[in-house]
């Protein structure tokens, strides 16, 4: 699937996109899987209450299951207006 | 309905040209402008979104005052990019019957495209660049729509 990062998670993992094979059922377990990648996951990852996650561009749940999903996006609360 | 995502200005005259309906009596319109810091020293803020989320979640925002008042039209237009103090970086339009649906919505719309569109603010300094936090008022301020999200 195509996971995404914008924001601070963006500039943290360094870089805006990429595509990620993964088995794992749930949005936690896609979060823990790359937690345990690198650093700059893990530090990215560090308190999910800072983040927000959207599937296939529809806001998300971390206990979300990922079955059929396509895209994933990580993002900081939003600040738009 | 109209939502527009773009990086370029708008002229609010222009947009409001033809808005509105048979039937409307009341026209609101809000611009947001790029506020300087208190010290004076932003030099820029950069707007970042998520292109395909932005434009759907507008639209089901717009969507979701439409079925709440009666609304002969609506506009959304929020630009990202580099963008300068004073600048125009957003704007909603409602048309309705009577003005306090149309203040309603208009007030409605800006809190929820605070919040629920897929946009972030950077503030540029010249010590620097920071993200802008996400305020726990604006978050608060959705619940006095409930019963929505």
């Amino acid at each position: 699937m195509d996971v995404l990062y914008f924001a601070w998670v963006r500039e943290r993992i360094g870089m805006p996109r990429e595509r990620i094979e993964t088995q794992a059922a749930t949005v936690a377990d896609l979060v823990d899987e790359l937690r345990s990648r690198e650093d700059r996951y893990a530090a990215a990852f560090a308190d999910l209450s800072a983040l927000r996650v959207a599937l296939d561009q529809e806001l998300g749940a971390f206990d979300a299951p990922l079955a059929g999903v396509r895209e994933v996006a990580f993002f900081p609360p939003m600040t738009g207006g | 309905m109209r939502v527009k995502v773009q990086e370029a200005p708008f002229d609010v005259a222009d947009e409001m040209r033809g808005f509105g309906a048979p039937g409307t009596g009341a026209i609101v319109t809000f611009t947001g402008v790029v506020r300087n810091s208190d010290s004076g020293n932003l030099t820029a803020m950069e707007i970042e979104h998520y292109p395909g989320m932005t434009e759907a979640a507008l639209a089901q925002i717009a969507t979701r005052a439409q079925e709440r008042w009666q609304l002969g039209d609506v506009l959304v237009i929020h630009r990202h990019g580099r963008l300068i103090p004073g600048e125009q970086i957003m704007m909603v339009a409602t048309a309705s019957r009577h003005r306090k649906a149309a203040f309603e919505a208009a007030d409605f719309l800006m809190d929820y495209l605070k919040s629920r569109a897929p946009f972030w603010k950077k503030e540029i300094t010249a010590d620097g660049a920071e993200w802008v936090a996400a305020r726990d008022e604006d978050e608060a301020a959705l619940d006095r729509w409930s019963p929505e999200l």
